[in-house]
């Protein structure tokens, strides 16, 4: 009992410090991609090739003042970046990294919780973690910061539902709401072949979702400063930093895991590919965001309920009717909570 | 029960501290939702009283003060005070002179250009092109070291002439700049223009009828846009433009997209001439010999105690030219941009106006942004391509 306890708090603690240092060297990361795709050097300075970077940024705004504007709505004001911070933390209780190890005669899964509905609780976790933007923009009494929060209310609410309808695709095809199962499904051919459409959905929406160009309306910097989070600085600003890029790497791993076969690939050890996978796809965030420009507000709606949200239906339409009409391949795993094999025949 | 309905408008500082006003341009936005309903431009953040300081100081002095006005594009700025004071004085500078002049002007619009475009697209999150843009004109600002021995604020135009000769190499490195601008100009243009965004937030958006686009004032590009050809340099040509083959772009779009296409095809256009001037360098002086309007040659001051008076009587009090008012309307890369120079026959102006093409366009800004999203206020600045300096002066 202890020693289960024990293990669980420590998978959750290297859980935890493993996805900070990701966020840390994400920020790195795009740092340096960028500077790459515009003939630029980017932060080199500290430490060897500037690997020390995250942490001089981190120390500079821990040490900053705790300031908050004049009529600043207290408890909101504070709140705000701590709700993004935490639900873009939660989703990591869900997500499988790779197959479960066996260390000292314990089999121990490498995720922190396989939830029957871990992709359910993903989705519901990224949606509250807009409450921290939209509070956060609100209680800032700033106008800049309230223009962004509205802006990201309206295209949260536009792109979750394509982000859910693409979803709903795979989990038609893997039989299971259960990203470990999913994963397994997609043993013999990965899901962005059997869904590209809900693949492609899933990545406009999965920009979207993260408030990342060309969709980053409610923090663009031209004409709204730096919209919700304008009056934020210091350890306050760097929870919102780490909401959104954590929320990158959420979705690279989603991704990851939902299309393109989770931890599974010949030779190399399935954590790697797990990975390696994610870091493409934080590498195919960064080159969009050097690539593209954005889009005006009424142009991203107009994308979103005009174009995703039919093509979606579309897409989960087509796919319930071939899945009948090929007779409902997997039925064996009762009520999908213990499915195994996927779908192939 | 009645339901009275009631609208509360939102007021909106943008600015004078603010990413994209270009400078330090303060619009006072009444929004409604994301919609603008008013748009009124304050300006003034930037004003340095150039005009009256223009006033204190002898004609070769004042040079220094025109390049600060549009500091993006200085040749242009210092052609376009020459060419009133030579008309003061009547004079006509040297053939090569003259050609350095158009071919400094036409490399500087080219490099305003790339601001335009870099800016522009930094506006719309697309920061890469910006750098793009700024590492080609940094090139630009090397052939200007070369030549001025600055990279902005050149002082380069004399009265009369150009300070000095073209240094060796120089012919050779401007064409090596704009052989490779060929390509990169193609290039921004196959990255932008057939990129669904930037024609989704460049098209229909910043619309400004001909019929505005006069009544306002507007000119360059802003112009050009809205289907109008009107080119200073092919209407009242100055500075010996007529002698350069070149086309007036015009687009008939009236939106920023339309602009964009104009300032793109200008860059084109100005290559050709620019090349043209190379071609077709001629030789000779590079200053009248007037020695009541241009120093001596250096070498002269050894031999001729004639030519010692004269670089004495220069330096010290400067020249005078005849009594009288001039103006004339040169083609800056943003628009019309002419000095009214008043001259009582002293060694300084009497009275220096600037009309100043910033200015007039930002007068186009609230016709082009009333009723429609406060994103499209960014798109629509930037397609003026204000300069601060040049709008408060």
């Amino acid at each position: 009992m202890l020693v289960t306890l024990l293990i669980d708090v420590v998978r959750s603690l290297v859980f935890l410090v493993g996805v900070l240092t990701g966020f840390a060297y994400v920020t790195l990361l795009e740092r340096r991609l960028l500077a790459r795709f515009q003939l630029r050097i980017g932060p080199d300075r500290v430490g060897p090739l500037g690997l020390l970077q995250p942490l001089a940024d981190g120390i500079k705004l821990i040490f900053k003042e705790n300031f908050m504007p004049a009529g600043a709505d207290p408890i909101v004001y504070q709140t705000a970046p701590l709700i993004s911070a935490v639900a873009a933390l939660f989703v990591y209780a869900v997500i499988p990294l790779a197959p479960p190890i066996h260390l000292f005669g314990r089999e121990i899964p490498l995720y922190v919780a396989d939830v029957n509905v871990a992709i359910l609780l993903v989705l519901g976790a990224s949606s509250v973690g807009v409450y921290g933007i939209i509070l956060g923009g609100w209680s800032s009494n700033n106008k800049y910061a309230i223009l962004g929060g509205l802006r990201s209310s309206a295209q949260v609410i536009s792109y979750e539902l394509t982000l859910g309808l693409a979803v709903l695709g795979v989990v038609l095809v893997a039989n299971s709401l259960r990203l470990t199962d999913i994963v397994r499904a997609q043993s013999h051919v990965w899901f962005i072949v059997q869904q590209p459409l809900a693949f492609v959905l899933f990545m406009i929406a999965a920009f979207a979702e993260t408030n990342r160009a060309p969709f980053d309306l409610p923090e663009s910097e031209q004409e709204l400063i730096a919209g919700f989070q304008t009056e934020y600085g210091g350890f306050k600003f760097a929870m919102f930093y780490l909401a959104e890029y954590i929320g990158i790497i959420t979705m690279g791993a989603l991704v990851t895991t939902l299309f393109l076969g989770g931890w599974q690939g010949p030779w190399l050890p399935p954590i790697v590919w797990f990975l390696i996978k994610v870091f493409a796809v934080v590498c195919f965030f960064i080159l969009v965001r050097a690539t593209l420009p954005r889009l005006r507000y009424d142009q991203l709606m107009h994308l979103g309920w005009k174009v995703l949200i039919p093509l979606g239906i579309v897409n989960l339409a087509a796919t319930a009717a071939l899945i009948v009409w090929r007779g409902a391949p997997c039925r064996r795993g009762g009520t999908g909570v213990i499915g195994h094999g996927g779908n192939s025949e | 029960m009645t339901v009275v309905a009631t609208t509360e408008t939102l007021t909106l500082n943008m600015g004078p501290q603010h990413p994209s006003t270009h400078g330090v341009l303060r619009l006072v936005l009444e929004l409604e939702g994301e919609v603008v309903r008013k748009c009124t431009p304050v300006m003034g953040y930037l004003h340095t009283g150039i005009e009256k300081e223009m006033e204190t100081r002898t004609y070769h002095q004042n040079v220094t003060l025109v390049d600060r006005i549009e500091y993006l594009a200085n040749y242009n700025e210092e052609m376009a005070f020459y060419q009133s004071v030579e008309r003061l004085f009547g004079l006509e500078p040297p053939p090569r002179a003259r050609y350095i002049r158009v071919l400094m002007c036409e490399m500087n619009r080219i490099a305003s250009h790339l601001m335009y475009l870099g800016a522009g697209a930094m506006d719309l999150n697309v920061s890469s092109v910006f750098l793009y843009c700024l590492q080609d004109r940094e090139k630009f600002l090397d052939l200007s070291e070369m030549v001025s021995g600055q990279r902005m604020m050149p002082g380069y135009f004399r009265v009369g002439g150009v300070a000095d000769d073209l240094p060796e190499g120089f012919v050779a490195a401007s064409r090596v700049w704009l052989d490779e601008m060929a390509g990169r100009i193609d290039e921004y243009d196959r990255l932008l223009t057939d990129n669904l965004i930037w024609r989704e937030r460049l098209e229909g958006v910043a619309l400004l009828s001909a019929e505005d686009a006069i009544a306002l004032g507007g000119t360059g590009p802003v112009l050009r846009g809205s289907g109008i050809a009107h080119d200073l340099r092919k209407v009242l040509p100055y500075g010996g433009y007529e002698e350069f083959d070149f086309d007036v772009p015009v687009e008939r779009g009236c939106d920023a997209f339309a602009r964009y296409r104009v300032r793109m095809e200008e860059m084109r256009q100005a290559r050709r001439i620019a090349l043209q001037a190379l071609d077709r360098l001629p030789d000779g002086p590079v200053i009248v010999a007037d020695r009541k309007v241009a120093l001596p040659p250096r070498a002269e001051l050894a031999r001729s105690m004639e030519a010692v008076i004269h670089q004495f009587k220069l330096v010290s009090e400067g020249m005078h030219p005849p009594a009288g008012e001039t103006y004339v309307a040169t083609e800056s890369p943003r628009g019309e941009k002419g000095y009214f120079v008043v001259s009582d026959g002293s060694n300084r102006p009497v009275r220096v106006h600037v009309r100043a093409p910033s200015f007039y366009n930002l007068q186009t800004l609230p016709a082009m942004v009333e009723g429609r999203p406060l994103a499209d206020v960014v798109v629509a600045v930037a397609s003026i391509d204000i300069v601060l300096g040049d709008v408060d002066r």
